[in-house]
C-alpha cells in the first residue's frame, strides 16, 4: 500500500481537528477536536510502524507502543479537560470559550485612566 | 523535516524488496488500498461533520463514526491490537465522557446557531493553509514509498504485548503514575470549593471515606471516575447517606437536580 | 580652664542647648525651659569670664585646622580682642534676658520648644561670629543667623504678614550675602588666608590689591544684615515676629553682626576712601530717612524697628569716619536700651491688647497697668533720645565727636578719612538726633498719656517678663557714664568722652525735638477725637497670642500695616505732607516691587508659559506616537484564546513554509 494514503489522511484529519479547535465555541467541542488531532497523530504512528516493521528489532515497535501511550494520555487529558470545563461552567455559568475573556484589555476604562493621568 | 530530507530518510529505510517492486504505479491500487481509501473518505467526512455540525450531540456521534473509521484503518494496516484499544477506549469511554460533559454543561439539544465562534474564517484559513503545507510536504516526501502488508501481522496482540513488556516497561509504569495523577487531579478539580458540613455524626465519614473513593473506578477508565458515577447517584442521594459526604467525588456535580432535569 | 577653652564653650553651650531642646522638645516638655535658659545663661557667665581674663590686653588667639582645604586654608580660629569680648558679653546678656522673658511671653505657645531652640541657635551663631578669627567660620555663623531669623520671624506663620515678612527677611539678607561671599573670596585671595590676623597684617602692609571693590562687596552684605539703606526694608516687616525675637535681632544679634564685622575689618575699609564715602552716605541716608519714617509709624514695634535702623546708621557713620571704638560703644549701649525697649513694648502690647499707637492713645491710665514697663521704657527712650546722663548720650556723642574730628580733618585713628564723610555723618547725625527725640517723645506720649476709656486690666504681668526689664534698665541708665572712661582701654585707645560742641549741639537739638513734639501733641489732643481702636480677640491669653492677633488685625482695622488714619497723631502736624510717604517707608517697597518683583514675576509667567505651551507640546508630541501604537497593539489583546492560538498557528505555518522554501532552495 502506498504510504501516502495513510499519511495524507492523517494530515487532513489533523487539520480538520485544527479547524475545530480554532472555530468551535463550546469547550467540549474543542475537546472533541483535540481528540481528532490526537487520532491523526496515532494514525501516522501506526502507518510508519507498519512501514518499518521489517526493522522491528531496531525500532522496538515504537510506533505501536507510542500509539498506546498516546491513547492513554488522551484519555487522561479528556478527563482533566472535562473536569476543568465543568469547574468553569460551575463558576461562570458558561462553557463558551470566547466568553472567557478576563485577560482582555478593557478599552473604555483604560482610556479614562489615561485621560485622568 | 524538509521534503528532501524525508525522502532521504525513506530511502535509508527502504527495504530491498520494496526497492524491487518500485515499478508499481501510483494509481494502481490493490484491494486493500481501495478499502483504505473508502474508509478514509468516510472517516474524513465524519470528522469534518464533527467540527462543523451545529448540533452538539450529533458532533459527538459523528466523532464515534470518525474514531471507528480510524479503528478500521488500523485493522487494514494490520495493527489489530491498536484497533481494538481504539474502539474500547475512544468509542467506549471517551465519547461517552464527552456526552456526559455536554449534558452537564447544559448543551442545547437541536441546532444551536452559535456553535461556531466568530473566529471561523481565520480558523478556516489557518487550517486550509496548514493542510496544504502538510499534504504538500508528505506527498512530496513519500512519493515513492510503499508499505509491504504481506509480512506476518505486525500489530497482533502477542507482538505488541511482547514489545510493550520487554522494551517499554518503564514508560508503561510511568504512564500509570500519570494516570493516577490525572485521576487525583480530576477529582480535585471537580469537587466543590467549600464542602459544607452536612454530616452531624462525626464517626461515619472516618470509616467510609477510603472505601468510597476506592470503589468508584469500577465504572470505566480512570479519569472518568470524577464525574461518571456522580451522575448515576445524583438523582438518588438517599440510598447512600453515609457515603455521600464521605466521597469528595460526589460533590463535583454542579447540582444534583441539574442532572435530573437533563 | 584656659581662656581659650572658656571662649570655645561660649558658642558651643547654646548650640548644645538648641540641639537638646530640639531633640527633647516633644518627649520631655519639662526640660525645655531649663534647656533654653541655662545654656544661654552659662554662656553669658563664661563670656563675662572671658572678658575679665582678656581685660582689654593682647588678643586671645587660638587656631586649629581640621582638614586641608586647598590653596586658601580654613582654620577653626578664635580671635578675641576687646571688641569681641565686650560684644559677646552684650550678646550673652541680651540673649539671656530674651530667653527668660520668652518663658513668660510664650507661656502657652505650643511651638515654644522649637522657638527656644532656635533662639539658642541664633545666640550660638552670633557668638560664633563674635569670637571667630576666621572669615569662613564667621560666615557659617552669619548664615545660620540668616536661617534662624527666617524661622523666628515666621513664628506666627498662621498670619500672612509673618509668612511674607520671614520670606522677605531671608531673601533680602541673602541678596546682600551673595556679594558678601564674593567679597570674602576676593579678600581671602588677596590676603592668601581667611584668618583675621593675616588679613589685617596684609592690609597694614598695604598688600591689598583691590581694596575698593572688596570693601564695596562686603558692604552689600553688611547693609543686608545690618539693615542699612537700601537693603533695610526687611527689618520693619520683621516686626511680624514675636517681640522677644525682635529684641534679640535688633539688640544683640543679626543687625549687630554687620556693624561688628565692619568694625573687625575696619582697616580693609579705611584702605579705600571711596568705600568710606559710600559708607558715610549710606549711614546718612539711613539714619535721616529711618527717623522720618519712625515718626510716622503707628505700630509701636515698627517705630522701634525704624529707630534701630537709625541707630545702626549712627554706628555705620562712626565706622565711616574710621572710629570703630565709637561704633562698638554705641552698639553696646544700643544693645542694652533697644532690648529693653522691645521687651517693654511686648509688655505694653500684651496689656493694651493692641500694637497700634493710635489705639493706645485712646486708653487712659495704661501706664498704671504696667508700671515696670512704664518706668523702664521711659529710661530706655531717654537713652535712645541721647539725653544726658543716660547711656545713649555718651555713645552717640562719641559718634558725633568722631564725625566732627573727621570733618575737621584731625581724626585720631585714621588720618585718611575723607572730610566729606565726616561732614555727611555729622550733619545727618545732628538732624537725626532731633528726629530721634521727636519720635521717642511721640511714642511715649501716645502710649502712656492717652485719654479716653480706661485701659483694660489683665492683672500683673508675669514676673519673668518684668524682672528682665529692670535688669536691662541698669545698663541703659548707667553704662555710658561709667564706661566712656574705661572703654578706650579695651578698644583702640581713642578717647570716647563727649566733646563740648557736639554735646551742646546734639542735646540742644534733642530737646528741641522733644519740645516741638510735645507742643504738637498738645495741639492735636485738643482736636476732636474720632473713635478708633481694635484690640486682640483674646486679651486674657498669653502675650504671644495677643501679639499675633494684634499684628493680624492691624491691617483690617486701620487699612495699613504701618500707619493708622488718625488725625490726632502729632506726626501729621510735624511732617505735613511728608507723613504719607514716611509712613510707607518712602515707597521703597513699591520701588522694589516695580523694579524687581514685577519683572521677576512676569519672567516667571513667561517661563511657565514656555514650559506649559511650548516645551510640553514637544513632550506631548513625543508621547503621542507611542500612545497610538500602544492603542493599536492593545486591540490585539481581545482575551479570546482562540484568536491567540489562530495567530500562533498561522505564524507557525508561515514559518514552516518559509523554512521549507529555504531548505529546498526554492
Amino acid at each position: 500500500m502506498h504510504l501516502a494514503y495513510p499519511v495524507v489522511l492523517s494530515a487532513l484529519l489533523f487539520c480538520t481537528g485544527l479547524y475545530g479547535v480554532l472555530a468551535r465555541r463550546n469547550a467540549i467541542l474543542v475537546l472533541m477536536s483535540v481528540e481528532l488531532m490526537l487520532n491523526a497523530v496515532n494514525l501516522n504512528l501506526v502507518a510508519f510502524d507498519v512501514w518499518l516493521s521489517k526493522a522491528a528489532e531496531e525500532t522496538l515497535r515504537s510506533g505501536q507502543a507510542l500509539t498506546l501511550f498516546t491513547i492513554t494520555i488522551a484519555a487522561a487529558e479528556i478527563g482533566i479537560g472535562l473536569a476543568i470545563v465543568l469547574a468553569v461552567h460551575r463558576n461562570r455559568g458558561t462553557a463558551d470559550i470566547d466568553r472567557l475573556r478576563d485577560t482582555a484589555e478593557r478599552p473604555e476604562r483604560s482610556e479614562k485612566a489615561e485621560a485622568s493621568a | 523535516m524538509s521534503p528532501t530530507a524525508a525522502v532521504a530518510l525513506a530511502a535509508t529505510y527502504q527495504h530491498p524488496a520494496l526497492a524491487a517492486v518500485e515499478t508499481r504505479g501510483f494509481l494502481s491500487p490493490a484491494g486493500v488500498e481501495i478499502a483504505f481509501l473508502l474508509v478514509g473518505l468516510v472517516t474524513l467526512g465524519a470528522a469534518i461533520v464533527t467540527v462543523t455540525t451545529r448540533q452538539l450531540v450529533h458532533a459527538a456521534l459523528w466523532l464515534v463514526v470518525a474514531l471507528g473509521g480510524l479503528a478500521v484503518e488500523y485493522l487494514l494496516l494490520t495493527a489489530e491490537f491498536i484497533a481494538w484499544v481504539q474502539v474500547l477506549i475512544y468509542v467506549g469511554s471517551v465519547v461517552v465522557l464527552l456526552l456526559f460533559g455536554l449534558m452537564l454543561t447544559r448543551a442545547p439539544i437541536g441546532r444551536s446557531p452559535d456553535a461556531d465562534s466568530g473566529n471561523r474564517w481565520a480558523a478556516l484559513t489557518v487550517a486550509v493553509a496548514a493542510a496544504a503545507a502538510l499534504v504538500w510536504v508528505v506527498v512530496d516526501a513519500f512519493r515513492t514509498t510503499w508499505i509491504d502488508l504481506d509480512v506476518p501481522a505486525a500489530g497482533s496482540t502477542r507482538t505488541t504485548g511482547e514489545s510493550l513488556f520487554q522494551n517499554w516497561v518503564l514508560p508503561f509504569e510511568a504512564l500509570s503514575v500519570l494516570l493516577l495523577a490525572a485521576l487525583v487531579g480530576a477529582i480535585v478539580l471537580s469537587r466543590k470549593a467549600k464542602p459544607e458540613p452536612v454530616e452531624p455524626k462525626p464517626s461515619t465519614p472516618a470509616t467510609g471515606s477510603a472505601p468510597a473513593t476506592g470503589s468508584a473506578p469500577t465504572t470505566g477508565s480512570g479519569p472518568t471516575i470524577g464525574s461518571a458515577p456522580t451522575i448515576g447517584s445524583a438523582p438518588a442521594p438517599a440510598p447512600a447517606p453515609a457515603e455521600a459526604p464521605a466521597a469528595p467525588a460526589a460533590a463535583d456535580a454542579p447540582d444534583p437536580s441539574e442532572g435530573g432535569v437533563r | 580652664m584656659t581662656t581659650t577653652t572658656l571662649a570655645v564653650l561660649v558658642p558651643v553651650l547654646p548650640f548644645l542647648g538648641a540641639a537638646a531642646g530640639l531633640l527633647l522638645g516633644r518627649t520631655a516638655p519639662g526640660f525645655v525651659r531649663p534647656l533654653a535658659v541655662l545654656p544661654t545663661l552659662a554662656a553669658f557667665v563664661l563670656a563675662v569670664l572671658v572678658a575679665v581674663r582678656q581685660g582689654g590686653d593682647r588678643p586671645v588667639e587660638a587656631a586649629t585646622q581640621l582638614t586641608p582645604t586647598g590653596s586658601v586654608p580654613i582654620d577653626l580660629a578664635l580671635y578675641i580682642d576687646g571688641f569681641a569680648a565686650l560684644v559677646a558679653v552684650v550678646v550673652g546678656l541680651v540673649a539671656t534676658c530674651v530667653q527668660i522673658y520668652s518663658t513668660g511671653y510664650l507661656r502657652d505657645d505650643p511651638r515654644y520648644p522649637s522657638y527656644a531652640a532656635l533662639v539658642s541657635l541664633f545666640t550660638s551663631a552670633m557668638l560664633l561670629v563674635v569670637y571667630s578669627g576666621d572669615l569662613m567660620v564667621l560666615l557659617v555663623g552669619w548664615e545660620i543667623m540668616g536661617i534662624c531669623s527666617y524661622f523666628l520671624v515666621g513664628h506666627y506663620w498662621e498670619t500672612a504678614e509673618a509668612r511674607a515678612a520671614s520670606l522677605k527677611a531671608f531673601l533680602v539678607t541673602k541678596l546682600g550675602d551673595v556679594p558678601f561671599l564674593i567679597g570674602l573670596f576676593a579678600l581671602a585671595s588677596d590676603a592668601g588666608s581667611f584668618r583675621l590676623t593675616r588679613i589685617l597684617d596684609t592690609v597694614a602692609d598695604g598688600g591689598l590689591d583691590h581694596p575698593t571693590p572688596i570693601a564695596l562687596l562686603l558692604l552689600a552684605g553688611v547693609a543686608g544684615k545690618s539693615a542699612q539703606f537700601p537693603l533695610h526694608t526687611w527689618l520693619p516687616d520683621a516686626m511680624a515676629g514675636p517681640t522677644p525675637v525682635s529684641a534679640l535681632i535688633h539688640a544683640a544679634t543679626m543687625v549687630a553682626a554687620g556693624v561688628y564685622f565692619v568694625a573687625r575689618l575696619l582697616p580693609v575699609f579705611t584702605a579705600s576712601a571711596a568705600a568710606l564715602v559710600v559708607l558715610a552716605v549710606m549711614a546718612a541716608v539711613t539714619m535721616a530717612g529711618s527717623a522720618l519714617a519712625a515718626l510716622a509709624q503707628d505700630d509701636i514695634k515698627r517705630v522701634l524697628a525704624y529707630s534701630t535702623i537709625g541707630q545702626l546708621g549712627y554706628m555705620t557713620g562712626a565706622l565711616a569716619v574710621g572710629d570703630r571704638g565709637a561704633a562698638v560703644f554705641h552698639l553696646i549701649s544700643h544693645g542694652a536700651f533697644k532690648a529693653l525697649l522691645f521687651l517693654a513694648a511686648g509688655v505694653i502690647i500684651h496689656a493694651a491688647g493692641t500694637n497700634s499707637l493710635a489705639a493706645m492713645s485712646r486708653m487712659s491710665n495704661l501706664r498704671a497697668r504696667v508700671p515696670d514697663a512704664y518706668w523702664t521704657m521711659t529710661v530706655a527712650l531717654l537713652a535712645l533720645a541721647a539725653i544726658p546722663p543716660f547711656s545713649g548720650f555718651f555713645s552717640k556723642e562719641s559718634v558725633l565727636g568722631a564725625a566732627e574730628s573727621a570733618a575737621e580733618g584731625h581724626a585720631a585713628s585714621a588720618g585718611h578719612v575723607p572730610g566729606a564723610a565726616g561732614w555727611t555723618v555729622l550733619v545727618a547725625g545732628l538732624l537725626t538726633a532731633l528726629l530721634t527725640t521727636a519720635y521717642a517723645t511721640r511714642l511715649w506720649l501716645r502710649a502712656f498719656r492717652g485719654q479716653g476709656d480706661e485701659a483694660p486690666d489683665h492683672g500683673r504681668q508675669p514676673l519673668s517678663m518684668t524682672v528682665v526689664l529692670w535688669v536691662l534698665a541698669v545698663p541703659s541708665l548707667a553704662l555710658g557714664g561709667f564706661a566712656y572712661g574705661t572703654l578706650p582701654d579695651w578698644f583702640d585707645g581713642d578717647d570716647l568722652a563727649p566733646t563740648l560742641t557736639t554735646s551742646v549741639l546734639g542735646t540742644g537739638l534733642a530737646l528741641t525735638g522733644g519740645i516741638v513734639t510735645y507742643a504738637a501733641w498738645r495741639y492735636t489732643t485738643a482736636l476732636a477725637r474720632t473713635p478708633l481702636g481694635a484690640v486682640a480677640a483674646h486679651p486674657e491669653a498669653d502675650a504671644a497670642t495677643v501679639e499675633a492677633e494684634a499684628i493680624a488685625s492691624h491691617e483690617p482695622a486701620y487699612g495699613d500695616v504701618a500707619s493708622a488714619p488718625d488725625p490726632t497723631d502729632p506726626s501729621r502736624v510735624l511732617l505735613g505732607r511728608l507723613h504719607r510717604h514716611a509712613a510707607v517707608g518712602f515707597h521703597l517697597d513699591a520701588v522694589y516691587t516695580a523694579l524687581f518683583v514685577r519683572p521677576v514675576l512676569s519672567g516667571a509667567r513667561l517661563v511657565r508659559f514656555l514650559d506649559r505651551e511650548v516645551v510640553d507640546t514637544y513632550v506631548r508630541g513625543a508621547g503621542a506616537l507611542p500612545r497610538l501604537l500602544g492603542a493599536a497593539v492593545r486591540r490585539a489583546q481581545t482575551g479570546n484564546v482562540q484568536t491567540y492560538v489562530s495567530a500562533l498557528l498561522a505564524g507557525t505555518v508561515v514559518l514552516v513554509v518559509a523554512a521549507l522554501l529555504v531548505a529546498t532552495g526554492a
